[in-house]
């Protein structure tokens, strides 16, 4: 109970229906942010679809091993959260597992930016950036690593605060300024970095694999 | 609650009203409170609608000759920019959820506050932040491509200052989302006891649409903002047609926010109008679940109709036909709107107040709006008067001469609950007056001009067109008295008005129920709702059936 009193924010008087209201709130700003998302795609169908042979040549550009691993990590990164969400929702034992947990989410995270960055690294060497001495000779493939460009950074920015916000839990945690046991912020910076892994997941098939299946 | 609590029988325990809890400027710029957060936004937007005005003030001078003789070209096109971006993003949008909506909307739900307070007050930082930006923009030199940012030439081609001007707005964006997310959950979570979805008034009904377009509608706005900084910054040919690119995209991604856009300005001027004609005709809202659906409908249609400002853009013919027909169709649930309000009149006991002036105003300036949306939404006629002053003269009575005048009406109708003061009532009718005819003296020549062929966002024009002109810029003249003199006499009221009572219109509503200005946390009780919204009397029924709460508060009077 005083766990309950300390997490208390105004104007709520229940805390039940605080960690409700937490969730809720979060779950409208990600029906936003997959529209964000969602209009960035769109735009790219729209350009793929226009030209698809430069979008298929350009994608065999891409560097798809840096691209799985990524994925894999991210993937590992949203088992981690979920692991923490479910521990801290059940027994005060698991404060340690929960805690733990949560920094191992943040290194994978700050592991995607860092394979991330090698593979950025990469494609300027290989003039993959839009603009003269572009590498490809097909005028739209300049389109595709436009987005590629727009997309992956757009999606680093979200994963960095992400990470930030994890980073800060951490924090408030360890200093035990917040209780773990069922304490709304866990669950809720759960479900956008799940949204985050969600759409990585949607930008692995745009990004890599188009050009490569014939 | 019961009747003894809403006459005020009880006496209250003293405390300080939320104006004078905490005084330093400090209590005011870290403020949680949903009341004081609705003054700062009050205050930002105040500024920012006579920044924008002053722009085009400046654009009205302009065109009294049709030869240009005010200024260079380069300027104008930069002013009439000034005012769009200005008076879309910074007053439009936010003026009536923001500043109405974060005062009423927890307060006619019977909650303490808004469901994230502090979320509240970092959107307005946001406003500040992409304010600053955007005025920047102006100061270091202006942006000339119009508040739609039109590819390519925003992308490509303008030398101006595009960059803080679009960040601005994708800023801005940001504190609207975050907004509409807060209003969204505070409906859902803090409503009062026995207050059920179907007892909410009609206002939180409309925050709450708005706050749906408002979150769905704004994150693409940001997209297309974004592709075009990425574009002009780092050379991403997204609309570079020599690269693959396509210009015409963006015109998508715009309208598919900016026509929602037009219903988060006027749904919640919809539902300040909804709960000032009751009041003013003592008689119940006709047809309540009606005008829910129908707002709900709005908000929905409103994000299928985008097409229609495309028909010249070079879209398929069978996208305008659907296009043209959906918007067509969003025209019914708007006219169910005005028949309601009109319905609501009849057998009425009306009384002419400023705030009823107002919204009497709303009605018919929103009904010409609307009609004229008819127009443009059929293809043929589109063809013909598209980015003309026909267009211009539409949207503007829709958003000014619908939306201001609700904002104002609004104003008026809640502003002793929000200062505890009474206005100048001879005064607040006589601008009331004032800005419906300066109104319609500025943008009924417009529609003319429009048809006849004068083409919008000129600099000069055909000396046959320079009596429309100097009608229009007449009436600028005259509005622009009637938008000023408020500020004056509200102001004025501030320090001398008369002591508002708790209820001085006599009007159901939650709001009405607390002290004026209210407490910190709204309600000195919790209350618990037991009835359907306006409880006027019947039809058939004399006024002595009134609520206690209101019979009272005409004895106090």
């Amino acid at each position: 109970m005083s766990d309950e009193t300390a997490m208390l924010r105004e104007p709520w008087v229940d805390f039940s229906r605080q960690r409700e209201a937490g969730k809720f709130g979060i779950w409208v700003f990600l029906a936003s942010e997959t529209l964000f998302f969602g209009a960035l795609m769109l735009t790219y169908s729209v350009c793929r679809i226009e030209h698809p042979a430069a979008f298929a040549a350009a994608g065999r550009e891409t560097n798809i091993w840096y691209g799985t691993i990524n994925t894999a990590v991210l993937l590992t990164s949203s088992l981690t959260i979920a692991v923490a969400a479910q521990g801290a929702e059940s027994y005060a034992r698991l404060r340690r597992l929960v805690i733990a947990c949560l920094v191992v989410t943040a290194l994978l995270g700050l592991a995607f930016i860092v394979i991330k960055g090698f593979e950025y690294k990469e494609d300027m060497d290989k003039h993959l950036v839009p603009g003269a001495g572009f590498a490809l000779p097909e005028r739209a493939a300049q389109l595709f690593f436009g987005f590629y460009w727009l997309v992956t950074s757009v999606h680093a920015i979200h994963l960095s605060i992400g990470i930030a916000l994890v980073g800060r839990l951490v924090w408030v945690l360890l200093r035990r300024e917040l209780p773990v046991t069922e304490n709304p912020e866990i669950e809720v910076t759960a479900l956008y970095w799940h949204l985050v892994d969600i759409v990585w997941i949607f930008l692995y098939p745009l990004i890599y694999l188009p050009g490569r299946s014939s | 609650m019961t009747d003894s609590l809403l006459a005020g029988e009880l006496p209250l325990p003293p405390r300080p009203d939320y104006l004078r809890h905490g005084s330093t400027v400090w209590s005011w710029l870290s403020t949680t409170d949903h009341k004081r957060i609705a003054i700062l936004y009050a205050v930002t937007i105040t500024i920012f609608f006579f920044l924008g005005g002053a722009a085009i003030t400046a654009v009205r001078l302009e065109l009294f000759q049709p030869n240009g003789w005010l200024m260079t070209s380069d300027s104008y096109n930069k002013l009439f920019s000034f005012h769009g971006i200005i008076m879309v993003w910074f007053f439009l949008v936010p003026s009536i959820p923001n500043t109405l909506g974060n005062f009423l909307l927890p307060l006619m739900i019977g909650a303490p506050d808004v469901a994230f307070p502090r979320l509240n007050l970092f959107s307005w930082y946001l406003t500040i932040a992409a304010g600053a930006f955007t005025v920047y923009a102006l100061v270091a030199g202006g942006v000339d491509t119009g508040w739609t940012f039109y590819t390519p030439y925003s992308s490509m081609f303008s030398n101006t200052h595009v960059f803080a001007a679009a960040a601005g707005v994708f800023v801005v964006g940001f504190a609207s989302i975050a907004t509409g997310v807060n209003f969204i959950a505070t409906t859902h979570m803090l409503r009062a006891p026995g207050m059920t979805w179907f007892r909410l008034p009609l206002f939180v009904w409309a925050i709450y649409a708005t706050s749906l377009i408002m979150v769905l509608a704004t994150p693409v706005l940001a997209i297309s903002l974004l592709l075009v900084i990425a574009e002009r910054v780092f050379g991403l040919p997204i609309f570079d047609p020599a690269r693959g690119g396509d210009p015409i995209l963006f015109q998508h991604l715009f309208w598919f926010y900016s026509h929602p856009a037009v219903y988060i300005m006027v749904l919640p001027a919809m539902g300040v109008v909804s709960e000032i004609i009751p009041c003013f005709a003592r008689r119940r809202i006709f047809g309540y679940d009606f005008m829910v659906y129908a707002m709900l409908a709005i908000a929905g249609i409103g994000f299928f109709v985008w097409g229609h400002h495309m028909f010249v853009s070079g879209q398929s013919p069978l996208a305008s036909l659907v296009f043209s027909f959906l918007s067509f169709i969003i025209a019914v649930p708007s006219a169910i709107k005005v028949f309601n309000w009109t319905a609501s009149l009849y057998r009425g006991q009306i009384s002419f107040e400023s705030p009823m002036l107002y919204a009497l105003g709303f009605v018919g300036l929103f009904t010409t709006g609307g009609l004229s949306g008819l127009f443009l939404a059929s293809i043929p006629v589109d063809v013909h008067v598209t980015d003309t002053y026909f267009v211009v003269a539409h949207f503007h009575y829709i958003m000014v001469g619908g939306s201001v005048s609700a904002f104002f009406a609004g104003m008026h109708f809640w502003w002793p609950k929000v200062t505890g003061r009474r206005y100048p009532e001879s005064w607040a009718k006589f601008a009331a007056i004032l800005m419906y005819a300066g109104f319609n003296m500025t943008f009924l020549p417009q529609f003319f001009a429009g048809y006849l062929g004068m083409p919008r966002r000129y600099h000069t024009y055909p000396a046959e067109f320079q009596i429309y002109n100097v009608m229009s810029s007449a009436g600028a003249a005259v509005l622009a008295i009637a938008y000023l003199l408020p500020l004056f006499y509200l102001t004025w009221s501030l320090f001398y008005g008369g002591k508002a009572g708790r209820n001085p219109f006599g009007a159901t509503g939650l709001e009405w129920t607390t002290s004026s200005p209210p407490p910190p946390k709204n309600f000195d009780w919790q209350p618990r709702i037991d009835r359907a919204p306006y409880d006027y009397h019947a039809e058939g029924m004399s006024a002595g059936t009134d609520p206690p709460e209101m019979q009272n508060a005409k004895e106090t009077q």
